[in-house]
């Protein structure tokens, strides 16, 4: 069965297949099989840089956007940081609370010439991500099918996820959230937003936005091991190269490049909200290494001194005294 | 009773080794929020790695063994080799309960923590904040019973 969705299938054939489709086919993409996580493949050669993924992105998730209420509560010491994009929704050359995707460009050299590539930028949805699992309250969560979304009801905008984000995805607004309600002068300070790859079009048989509406296919979304190998095809064929697949110990979003990684990311405008194509370590991995001995310590304290109580009975029948 | 068959409790180094285990703790525990930052503390010298996520989850983590480790160790002897002489205090029972729940939460969300392990939202919810609490129950417990001089075991013959 045929679970890879790109726009130009899912519209091909008229409304009612395309209705069809919706109705047998993305479910099972949107990962109807338990357990398995969704990937979407990108191949940059087929990105114009239209925005019309950015677009549509911001129409589709306007309803999710912060709605600030002002003046902000004077916040306890000074130094904290008041996030504030309420007056700069229209920015779309980084990520912001109001813009989870933008278009990154980059000037290559390939072959003697000079390339213009443009690529989506957005949450790589990390197969084991830092954001939900470090959040100290829960706010972040991921869902069976791979997705990792901030629930910006309980949110406390502590900025912790963006910290421990490879890439610094989430970007926080003050002046909105559950913290205006508890202790907003002291702890707090808004709510952390970032792409949720709409997961509730997906949770509805449909697929995201930003791939609905992109004119040259450059996405495509289907199960993380189906992706893979359509990803590993497409480098091959194209000698292209392959990102996300491993960083950080892998990652729900796999990019295809007719350039090394390395050549991209000399190139594009990095910084806040303009996220890096380095090379990652699976920051998780160095704790978790250790979680194994948590695991493992009450069995090894119980093993040890009950080895110590045998040796001591035994030397004690030996010599025959007593404690 | 010679030396080296000598109780973990009896050991000179014991009740350094748990109060340097469970300061450290508490410490990379609250580590966990973002709150040394912004309330200056990452800024005294020396202490500039509590604003680090990945140190002081890191060394929670290895200090939560040690924790672990000598808690087992405790209780194992207690069971093989001394309930019959003494026995745990109320007091002793309740801190034992409160540092069983901070252990059975605390492994919850490090098995959560691997790779490949969801637990539903709403439970991650409660454990995390019941870590929380059972962390703050523990410090008033420690505290009160460090001011009511109240013991963890006495003797059976009192």
């Amino acid at each position: 069965m045929q679970t890879k969705i790109s726009r130009r299938s899912f519209l091909k054939g008229g409304a009612l297949a395309a209705c069809s489709l919706a109705a047998s086919n993305v479910p099972a993409a949107a990962g109807a099989e338990k357990g398995k996580q969704l990937a979407t493949l990108i191949d940059i050669s087929k990105c114009i840089g239209c925005e019309a993924c950015v677009e549509a992105c911001a129409e589709e998730n306007a309803e999710k956007f912060p709605d600030p209420k002002k003046p902000f509560p004077k916040m306890y010491p000074k130094r904290v940081p008041v996030a504030d994009w309420s007056d700069k929704q229209d920015v779309t050359d980084r990520l912001t609370p109001y813009n989870w995707l933008f278009i990154q460009y980059a000037t290559v050299e390939k072959n003697g010439k000079q390339l213009e590539l443009s690529m989506p930028r957005r949450c790589m949805h990390c197969i084991n991500p830092p954001c939900v699992k470090l959040c100290p309250w829960g706010a972040a969560r991921q869902l069976e099918n791979g997705i990792s979304k901030i629930d910006s009801s309980i949110c406390l905008g502590g900025s912790k996820c963006k910290a421990v984000c490879p890439w610094k995805i989430p970007e926080r607004q003050t002046g909105v959230g559950i913290y205006l309600d508890l202790l907003p002068s002291l702890a707090g300070n808004g709510v952390m937003y970032k792409c949720d790859r709409c997961y509730n079009r997906i949770a509805d048989g449909e697929i995201p936005a930003c791939i609905e509406a992109c004119p040259e296919d450059v996405q495509t979304i289907g199960p993380r091991d189906e992706i893979i190998k359509q990803a590993h095809t497409l480098a091959k064929e194209t000698n292209g190269y392959i990102y996300g697949e491993n960083e950080n110990g892998g990652t729900n979003t796999i990019y295809v490049s007719p350039v090394p990684f390395e050549d991209l990311n000399k190139s594009i405008e990095k910084g806040k909200g303009k996220p890096h194509f380095n090379k990652v370590k699976d920051v998780m991995s160095d704790a978790n290494n250790l979680g194994m001995a948590v695991l493992i310590a009450p069995f090894a304290g119980a093993a040890a001194a009950a080895g110590k109580f045998y040796k001591f009975s035994n030397s004690k029948q030996g010599d025959g005294s007593d404690e | 009773m010679n030396k080296n068959s000598a109780l973990i409790i009896h050991k000179p180094y014991f009740k350094y080794l748990y109060g340097v285990t469970v300061f450290f703790l508490i410490l990379t525990g609250f580590g966990q929020m973002p709150i040394f930052k912004r309330y200056y503390i990452a800024d005294i010298p020396g202490l500039g790695w509590l604003a680090e996520f990945f140190i002081t989850h890191y060394m929670h983590y290895l200090f939560a063994v040690i924790f672990i480790f000598i808690t087992a160790y405790f209780l194992t002897e207690y069971i093989l080799r001394i309930q019959k002489a003494v026995k745990i205090t109320i007091s002793g029972y309740l801190r034992i309960a409160i540092i069983t729940g901070l252990i059975a939460t605390g492994t919850l969300l490090v098995i959560r923590n691997f790779s490949g392990y969801r637990f539903p939202p709403g439970f991650i919810i409660i454990m995390d904040l019941s870590h929380f609490g059972l962390v703050m129950a523990f410090l008033f417990s420690g505290f009160i019973c460090f001011v009511l001089k109240k013991k963890w075991l006495k003797n059976r013959l009192k």
